[in-house]
């Protein structure tokens, strides 16, 4: 069984879960068209480290979580206001571009 | 003793037939096209550059061997009873070019129809069947909803009891469903175009592109650099690492898709079944072992393990269907990498890099396409223009909304 640590509710069955696929920038208002359908379907699809959305079914609680799409590795798993306390103060990693 | 056995055996001289084209020491200067990946896909295109356009100043680079990638990994089923006319008439085309594929290229692919029974457990599943069947007929695929006293007749073996967690109430029966050896088709048409002077070079890795005004200029492998014409990447799950290397962004997930097969029985299972609703399909192949897979793992991706939670859920479903399976002993059990697109659709043809084409998005449903995909690769590469047949499969229907949806024909649930 996998573990994973959702942070309202604590250490849970990987089971529990669903991603919501890869944190992508939020397009301003009244974007282009083709724009809206690239951001809607593109993905970066990396190998290695990315910050992914995640849902913990039971309670539908969305939060975020860093794993590593090679080993399957869960680095770590924060909410979402904690996520973006720390892109702010660390300007120099743009992953939400 | 008989005497060929020594004339063979013990002479030195006696060269024995060489099925995989052998990697040439030096990679040339330049070529007309470059193909990345040495699946049945790119191999196909290079075969077909070569057979229907006289283009054979052609280099095929694999990073690993060759066919031991979705080629090798897939479940070898082909069919054509797909939702969308122009997946459906895409293929058929396959199909067609399937039956005679044995004689084309020399090789026996072990091309079998079996029949092919998509099993509907709800009232949902029985209205997408009866969709799919009548989409097919129109377009003159050999397909028809059956209820179960016909499904009895056509698979014997299957539990078709009212008392179980998801009773079978109809399915789609395509008889043309076919399977093949995998590895054979990669063979077949790497043969097929290194005769026809393809350079086929294993263990070559693409590392980078020089681009030069919206055109690759160069390839560069880890055993030099390339001056290319053309370039036809045919990656599958590393399809976005690739494209990344020209600055393209996909929209491809990469997921695992896990399988497995048994030990070798005698035959009892002719048609090959699936089941959308319970995520399993199986199919026995000429050798009598059973081979068998489910849905997709959850989420994206880069690793080829295995899991016991595949294994558990797909027995416990397939145990439901055909009980007799709890005799028989799984052997091996692997996985492969699935470039998922959202519309379960492949993206084919032209790139935004305008010597750049791309076949990808093969998700699941790759190998029974490999024909059809290598004849209208090949031509958009020596045309430079999108071959009408694949026309909706455009890379840039995403950007459009113009999605060709086809998760309701995929083989399992996603």
């Amino acid at each position: 069984m996998k573990i994973m640590r959702c942070p309202l509710n604590g250490a849970r069955n990987i089971t529990e879960f669903v991603c919501g696929g890869e944190v992508k920038p939020l397009l301003g208002a009244d974007p282009d068209p083709r724009a809206l359908g690239r951001s809607i379907y593109f993905e970066r699809n990396r190998a290695g480290l990315v910050w992914e959305w995640w849902m913990h079914v039971p309670s539908a609680y969305w939060f975020i979580a860093r794993r590593d799409t090679r080993t399957d590795e869960i680095v770590r798993t924060l909410t979402f206001e904690e996520f973006t306390a720390e892109q702010v103060a660390a300007r120099e990693e743009p992953v939400l571009s | 003793m008989p005497f060929a056995l020594l004339r063979y055996g013990l002479n030195k001289k006696h060269e024995p037939w060489h099925i995989i084209p052998p990697t040439p020491a030096q990679l040339k200067p330049s070529y007309d096209v470059v193909i990345i990946g040495a699946g049945g896909h790119g191999l196909a295109a290079a075969y077909y550059l070569a057979t229907e356009h006289g283009i054979t100043n052609v280099a095929v680079f694999e990073k690993g061997y060759l066919g031991g990638g979705g080629t090798g990994r897939n479940t070898a089923i082909i069919r054509a009873n797909y939702l969308t006319p122009e997946g459906v008439a895409f293929y058929d085309r396959s199909v067609k070019l399937w039956r005679t594929m044995s004689d084309d290229l020399g090789i026996n692919v072990m091309y079998t129809e079996r029949g092919h029974l998509t099993l509907a457990h709800t009232d949902a599943a029985v209205r997408t069947s009866r969709w799919r069947a009548e989409v097919n007929k129109h377009l003159g695929v050999d397909s028809e909803l059956v209820f179960p006293d016909e499904i009895a007749r056509i698979c014997p073996q299957l539990n078709l009891s009212r008392d179980v967690r998801y009773p079978v109430l109809a399915a789609l029966y395509h008889p043309p469903g076919a399977i093949a050896r995998h590895d054979a088709v990669a063979w077949g048409y790497a043969m097929g175009a290194a005769a026809r002077g393809v350079e086929i070079h294993q263990l070559t890795e693409v590392i980078g592109f020089d681009l030069d005004s919206d055109c690759v200029s160069r390839v560069h492998t880890n055993r030099g650099s390339v001056a290319a014409g053309n370039v036809l990447m045919a990656v599958a799950g590393y399809s976005s690492r690739v494209a990344s290397l020209a600055g393209l962004t996909l929209p491809i997930k990469t997921v695992p898709l896990q399988a497995c097969v048994s030990e070798a029985v005698k035959p009892v299972l002719d048609p090959i079944v699936v089941s959308g609703s319970l995520h399993v399909y199986i199919s026995q192949t000429a050798r009598g072992e059973f081979v068998m897979g489910g849905a997709t793992d959850p989420y994206a991706l880069y690793s080829t393990r295995s899991t016991l939670d595949f294994a558990e859920s797909l027995f416990a479903e397939m145990l439901e269907l055909f009980p007799f399976m709890h005799q028989v002993r799984m052997l091996r059990q692997w996985a492969g990498l699935s470039d998922m697109t959202p519309d379960y659709s492949p993206v084919m043809g032209l790139t935004p890099i305008e010597n750049l084409f791309i076949d990808a998005g093969w998700g699941t449903w790759g190998f029974k396409a490999t024909p059809i995909c290598g004849l209208t690769m090949a031509q958009c590469v020596a045309t430079r223009r999108q071959p009408e047949l694949i026309e909706a499969f455009r890379l840039d229907r995403f950007e459009r909304f113009a999605l060709v949806g086809e998760r309701g024909a995929a083989s399992v649930g996603h």
